[in-house]
């Protein structure tokens, strides 16, 4: 990067607002995805809207691509930097703009995290509801770009439910309004297509959130069984007598020797942990909850317990959510992997991956969100010794190819981002990638926004970038617009 | 005007295909109930009907999702489901006729959205014939699934200017156990709208509801679903907002709706004051202005209204003189380019749309 770009950016974002020394962007060089790193040419830092523009102003005339990045916590390499590319950090930019309760919204900026969200409007009753694991660190950018999941959007819908407009500088620094505060603003669902796009499609500066009043009552139920297939059968009874928990978590063995390790969740030890946690007007809940502790116990149970307190329910999440961290205390290294398969194809997924994890002689821990199919295997590994890692790498990989063979998904939450670009082509035939890469060349028709990710390989947008042609007939007068 | 009606997705391809190299429109359509709503197509030379394509592919119930064809009507798919006690929770109108592929491309929602989202939220997976004959799948049969760019989700509401929907996965829900509906009655819309708020602000959770009005008098509907228990606690704290007294599942009867209106639950009593006609306004903000009585000045005084407060209306019926859709905001450069590179060549309902698109 020229000296005389340098300067440019420092005069717009301020020395508080540009970081261009090894030292300092060392920081920068990855997310979560700690295998992957590259070393930006610049890190800025913008405290605006306008600064973001004037940024990628200035990318988009010297070519220059950019990542975007929140809190740096996703686990696919999505904010991982570009060879030659800077980094664009929404961190400084957390304010909670606007908060109306009375519409349930709320306007935030992009580095506000996600659990500041639900702090904001907690003592009115409401909260923001995607819950990544990482949420008291995660931002609501990043939550965007991923299109975050969590435990409860079995029932409450992933991050893309919730958001309802959005500002987006777009790669050539123009801004745009997308959605509204009202639903069905006319014109095609811009939020739909952007909420995900794991920052390809621009840089969100603005984000109007739906808040959910709490529930009147919420209540977890535990239960032991001697396998996961027990388990698994179990949610199954539960879906078929038709109710929509709010969240269904199953645990094996080892993630749940982990987590007890970790945080003293007083899980009983078994070979299969459900966590079925209903919500909702006191009387149902207590009706529904009956009923699911019959299906457990139909399904051979060994052991229930039902939270009484809000105390004890938060112990039980408190070691699902630090069932991944937790890994580090059965293993020096491990890869936190996320696929999705039809719910159904539970007991089929988990009796493949026993026999490769044998094969392979590495062991699997299972982490899942059971009511929606979303599987997080952590394949656990010791680097220094030699050929694990390519083995463990080999074996997630594996894992994944199974997701797509069973109607899946590669990733529920994570995201493609660097990590899993190479598996795209597995899981969609080539129109179907280059109907996906039609949207992109509308919003970035030079591939300057995180233009490595997410796809096989890099893509050219081809002629006719951006300019709208009028149809002959409009010109002849024909027809007219508006 | 030439008719087809394919079988298969590989003919919609083929006569796509053909269409767009010789420069023909292509008008689709499903029941053909909703081809009076967006604008008059500026040129149309070919009706493609998805009306053979009416099969249910896969209804996964154990798994919660359903993959049909665009041209399955919505009564028949929710027939499919109830037998085992599903449904897609969606009311779109006129279900005998009105299929999956038009309800998703014109994104019909009725009172269910409120609870369970709106087709955005429902549709997961998506087939697309592209208008250069490409067919392309986007989303898949998950419910969870962040692999690609949410491309059903662009398609939904783009009135088929971006390509022909062939077939639709979406996630369904167990229908409910037990319904009951409640209405309460107000002399004015401002004090309905008032008592609105507060059962908003309540943890109660009815899966609709909504206010009737002709400006004056009003009445709020609630449709609870679920348990007994939960029924009745839910009523109960409700009559400690406001008297209510049973009713019937017909006041939740759509009206013959002339416009489509969206604007802030906090909003609706400001933005229908004067109305002359009536209304019907779900609590998500969304609702229908009747067509009977409100003629063309007025709907174009309250859409300037509507937009002045960041609202929308839009007409579901032509009227002289006014645009289907409004005023189009700063994306409709983004949104002409999207069109511009799926559908290069104008080929699909061409002038429907935003903008013109």
């Amino acid at each position: 990067m020229t000296a005389q770009i340098l300067s440019e950016l420092l005069a717009i974002l301020g020395p508080q607002g540009l970081i261009s020394t090894p030292d300092e962007m060392r920081t920068y060089e990855n997310d979560a995805l700690t295998n992957f790193r590259v070393m930006p040419e610049a890190v800025v830092l913008p405290t605006s809207t306008e600064q973001v523009q004037a940024v990628l102003r200035i990318c988009h005339r010297e070519r220059i691509p950019f990542v975007a990045r929140g809190s740096g916590t996703g686990l696919s390499g999505g904010a991982l930097p570009v060879t030659g590319g800077i980094v664009v950090s929404l961190a400084r930019m957390k304010r909670i703009l606007e908060v109306d309760f009375e519409n349930q919204r709320m306007v935030v900026e992009p580095g506000v995290i996600n659990l500041d969200v639900t702090a904001r409007v907690a003592s009115r009753g409401y909260f923001y509801a995607p819950d990544p694991s990482s949420q008291s660190v995660c931002s609501i950018g990043g939550n965007v770009a991923e299109n975050a999941g969590g435990a409860h959007c079995l029932k409450y819908g992933f991050t893309t439910t919730h958001v309802l407009g959005l500002e987006v500088v777009l790669a050539d620094g123009t801004l745009v309004h997308m959605g509204s505060q009202t639903l069905d603003a006319p014109g095609y669902d811009l939020p739909g297509v952007f909420v995900g796009s794991e920052g390809t499609l621009g840089v969100a500066t603005k984000v109007t959130l739906r808040i959910v009043k709490r529930p009147e009552f919420v209540q977890t139920l535990l239960a032991a069984f001697a396998s996961t297939n027990e388990a698994g059968a179990a949610v199954s009874g539960i879906i078929a007598a038709g109710m929509l928990p709010a969240a269904i978590e199953m645990m094996d063995t080892l993630a749940i020797e982990a987590a007890e390790a970790a945080v003293h969740a007083n899980y009983p030890p078994c070979g299969g942990l459900l966590l079925v946690e209903l919500d909702g007007p006191v009387a149902e809940v207590a009706t529904l909850m009956e009923e699911v502790a019959a299906i457990c116990r139909a399904n051979g149970t060994s052991e229930i317990r039902v939270s009484k307190n809000d105390e004890e329910r938060m112990l039980v999440w408190k070691g699902r959510k630090a069932a991944f961290a937790a890994m580090g205390r059965l293993s020096p290294n491990y890869i936190v992997q996320d696929g999705v398969i039809p719910r159904t194809a539970l007991p089929a997924i988990l009796s493949e991956m026993e026999q490769l994890s044998a094969a392979a002689g590495l062991r699997v821990a299972n982490v899942f969100h059971a009511g929606d199919g979303n599987l997080h295997p952590l394949v656990l590994y010791d680097r220094r010794i030699e050929g694990q890692e390519k083995a463990a790498e080999q074996l997630a990989e594996r894992i994944l190819e199974l997701c797509i063979e069973k109607g899946g998904s590669i990733t529920g939450e994570h995201g493609v981002g660097e990590e899993k670009k190479h598996m795209m082509g597995k899981m969609y035939a080539e129109p179907d990638l280059a109907t996906m890469n039609r949207l992109r060349c509308a919003f970035d028709p030079l591939s300057l926004a995180n233009p490595t990710k997410v796809f096989p390989r890099p893509r050219m947008c081809g002629e006719q970038p951006g300019e709208y042609k009028p149809h002959p007939i409009e010109i002849a007068g024909l027809a007219e617009r508006y | 005007m030439r008719s087809v009606e394919p079988q298969t997705e590989s003919e919609v391809a083929e006569i796509l295909k053909r269409a767009n190299q010789e420069g023909s429109a292509v008008i689709p359509r499903g029941g053909g109930t909703k081809l009076h709503w967006g604008n008059a197509p500026a040129r149309a030379d070919v009706s493609l009907s998805l009306a053979r394509m009416n099969r249910v592919l896969e209804h996964a119930w154990a798994d919660l999702t359903v993959t049909v064809e665009a041209g399955c009507t919505m009564a028949e798919l929710q027939r499919t489901l109830a037998g085992h006690g599903q449904r897609l929770a969606v009311d779109p109108l006129w279900p005998e006729k009105a299929t999956v592929g038009g309800v998703l491309s014109t994104n019909d929602t009725g009172v269910l959205r409120y609870r369970y989202g709106g087709l955005r939220d429902l549709v997961i997976g998506a087939t697309l014939a592209l208008a250069d004959g490409t067919l392309a799948a986007s989303g898949g049969k998950v419910v969870k699934n962040v692999a690609g760019y949410d491309l059903p989700k662009l398609v939904t509401g783009a009135y088929g200017t971006l390509g022909v929907i062939t077939q639709a996965t979406f996630r369904l829900h167990p229908s409910p156990k037990k319904t009951k509906n409640v209405t309460a009655n107000f002399d004015s819309l401002a004090e309905a709208q008032r008592v609105l708020l507060r059962v908003l602000d309540t943890q109660i959770v009815p899966a609709a509801l909504q206010l009737r009005t002709n400006g004056g008098a009003t009445q709020m509907d609630a449709l609870f679903e679920g348990t007994e228990e939960g029924i009745r606690a839910q009523i109960e704290t409700l009559r400690q907002i406001v008297r209510v007294s049973e009713a019937s599942a017909d006041v939740w009867q759509r009206p013959e709706a002339g416009a489509k209106l969206s604007t802030l639950p906090s909003r609706i009593a400001e933005t229908l004051a004067g109305l002359n006609g009536t209304a019907v306004m779900q609590a998500t903000g969304l609702g229908w202005v009747s067509s009977s009585s409100v003629d063309s000045p007025n709907l174009a005084e309250l859409r300037k209204k509507v937009e002045s407060s960041g609202g929308s209306l839009v007409l579901m019926g032509r009227r002289d003189g006014l645009d289907a859709w409004g005023t189009p905001g700063d994306t409709l450069p983004l949104m002409r380019a999207i069109k511009q590179r799926f559908d290069p060549r104008g080929t699909l309902n061409p002038g429907v749309y935003l903008g013109g698109i």
